[in-house]
């Protein structure tokens, strides 16, 4: 059997193998278990959210968690509960629709940097270091700024400062998996290039993707969190937990529970991805971090 | 150590410059005519008509790209819109203190991380090894705006011993600056003192394990010895390297808590242009934020060069 014809097993086996020893990581399977539950949380907020996340219930303004309301409610008399529930949804939506971009844009150009080499290299990898000079958070923020104050814009933000991370992930791994002989065996059979970086390389390099991309989603819902905090995320009255903070910072000393809830359900879901990539990270082995 | 230098200023600029690019090309972004963004909320006929000509709306993007970078070469950010005073000097006010916060956020960092960091490796495993981590993994999820807003909780409303808010200069009262900086430069440090933690544990786990240790117990060196005098200064390469390059993210981390502390400094000039439509201010601290991150990558470059014995000429 020729090295090219073995190389979809052999790739088929490292990403079982990984998927394997992943499940047997117990940082990954709790970071899993807390990032699944905020995920069913977020999908059924409509039905299992106490009251509607807008409604407002004037008799009960800025009430302490009672058995009514759990986490109490806002300055407006709102469930605090039922918006951190339904708040989860930009959280993630945030996280997800950043990553999806970064890694749609990143990847692909990492790739091709990495194969093509010479110029291309040269240019796209000059345009990364670029990207990755402005810091994270400042480069969302100016982006946010100039493409208008919304979710959408904000998530747009947040997946192209995110992009570089990925250029150069991509980029180094391609420059790895280049060297394998199987790679070579590929090329002396005349297959494309196209088909080498679709079929040969982009499966090998998709595990350390994989954990880069979980690592990058706790920085996108703390990022989320913070562009809402100023303002320019998910426009009110919506709920997200940043802008929920923001109001709360107004109330402390009379409502302190505005403040403790839309955090802790940031920590808890950042701490999930965090954990679930870093337990991917051991499955990677010491050979593939 | 001037090779090393000229190498490392041969990528730095061409990377500054390509910055510049994108930091001009921020303004197409902005739907619609340039010019009435560019105004925010004055449209009056003379405003519109100056930032045409500033910003050489009119002329093809290479030529006003290069009309822009050619005042910026000489110190000319334009005027703000809001406080009508030139960027620059703006800009002077500002940065000093938000390097004041981030070096206090830094030495808080040092402080915290690395005893932690020496401790956790001496004992791989034990409770303090488990705590350590636990604090790392918290130092990195809790988002630093909410840790300002439970410490101003704690120590402001609660317990009054710190303001909620405010900057007063060092030179005008230096015990007051002091006490308006420390819990903004604790909530901005905890997040790097975790990732200072974390690598000086990693690197001195590594320099325990190398030979010259293993020679210096063989030859009945005493433990404290061995620890400060032949592992630390090794595993305190790498970190000091890292403690640079995360000395230009404290900057950037900054926005967050000059805004809870309400501190005039560079974060809170990015905030406040970005709600007044003050386009040229925000292309500025972006501008600048990527400057002075790209001194540190080459600080840090020199900063390991000398360090590391093997790299010294």
């Amino acid at each position: 059997m020729s090295a090219v014809s073995q190389a979809p097993v052999r790739q088929q086996r490292r990403a079982t193998s990984f998927l394997a020893r992943a499940v047997r990581e117990p940082a990954a399977v709790a970071g899993g278990l807390i990032v699944l539950s905020f995920i069913v949380m977020a999908l059924l907020a409509p039905w299992i959210a106490p009251y509607p996340p807008n409604a407002s219930d004037w008799m009960a303004i800025r009430q302490p968690p009672d058995a009514a309301h759990w986490f109490g409610t806002d300055d407006l008399g709102r469930d605090v509960l039922s918006r951190i529930l339904h708040g989860a949804r930009a959280s993630l939506a945030a996280g997800l629709v950043a990553i999806v971009v970064a890694v749609c844009i990143g990847v692909p150009l990492g790739l091709l940097a990495g194969y093509a080499g010479g110029l291309v290299d040269l240019v796209i990898s000059r345009l990364a270091d670029a990207f990755l000079a402005m810091p994270f958070l400042v480069l969302a923020i100016a982006l946010a700024a100039f493409l208008g104050p919304s979710l959408a814009n904000a998530m747009v933000a947040i997946g192209l400062s995110a992009t570089p991370i990925f250029v150069r992930l991509a980029r180094g791994q391609t420059l790895v998996v280049c060297a394998e002989d199987y790679i070579a065996a590929a090329r002396s059979q005349g297959i494309g290039p196209l088909s080498i970086m679709a079929a040969h390389i982009l499966p090998n390099i998709l595990p350390p993707i994989v954990v880069q991309a979980s690592l990058t989603m706790a920085i996108a819902v703390l990022a989320e969190a913070s562009l809402a905090f100023l303002g320019l995320g998910q426009v009110p009255p919506d709920p997200s937990w940043g802008s929920m903070l923001d109001v709360a910072r107004q109330f402390l000393g009379e409502a302190p529970w505005m403040a403790v809830w839309p955090g802790a359900a940031i920590i808890l879901l950042v701490i999930g991805f965090n954990l679930l990539g870093d337990g991917c990270n051991d499955a990677l082995g010491p050979s593939r971090r | 150590m001037g090779s090393l230098l000229l190498k490392r200023l041969a990528v730095a600029l061409p990377t500054l410059l390509l910055v510049s690019m994108l930091v001009f090309l921020l303004q197409k972004l902005l739907p619609g005519d340039p010019a009435l963004a560019l105004a925010g909320e004055e449209r009056s006929p003379e405003v519109i008509e100056y930032l045409r000509e500033r910003y050489r709306l009119n002329d093809p993007v290479p030529v006003q790209y290069a009309a822009w970078l050619g005042n910026l070469l000489q110190g000319d950010f334009g005027n703000s819109i809001r406080t009508r005073l030139p960027i620059g000097t703006m800009l002077a006010e500002k940065l000093p203190v938000t390097i004041e916060l981030a070096t206090l956020a830094m030495l808080v960092a040092l402080l915290i991380g690395l005893p932690l960091g020496i401790l956790a490796a001496l004992r791989p495993g034990s409770w303090l090894d488990y705590g350590a981590s636990v604090f790392s993994l918290a130092g990195l999820s809790v988002p630093n705006f909410w840790l300002g807003i439970m410490l101003i909780l704690l120590f402001s409303v609660q317990l009054g011993w710190f303001p909620a808010g405010g900057y007063v200069p060092f030179t005008q009262d230096p015990l007051g600056n002091l006490r308006a900086m420390a819990m903004p430069a604790l909530v901005l440090g905890t997040g790097t003192a975790a990732i200072i933690m974390r690598h000086t544990r990693s690197a001195m786990v590594a320099a325990l394990n190398q030979d010259f240790v293993r020679t210096a117990r063989a030859k009945g060196v005493e433990r404290r010895r061995i620890v400060l005098r032949h592992a630390l200064p090794n595993a305190l390469i790498p970190v000091v390297t890292l403690g640079t390059l995360q000395f230009g993210e404290l900057l950037a981390g900054a926005v967050l808590t000059e805004q809870v502390f309400s501190i005039p400094g560079f974060g809170k000039m990015i905030v406040d242009g970005v709600f007044s439509r003050d386009y040229a201010v925000v292309q500025a601290v972006v501008l600048c934020t990527a400057a002075i991150f790209l001194l540190m990558s080459l600080l840090a470059d020199l900063a390991y060069g000398l360090l590391n014995p093997r790299l010294r000429t």
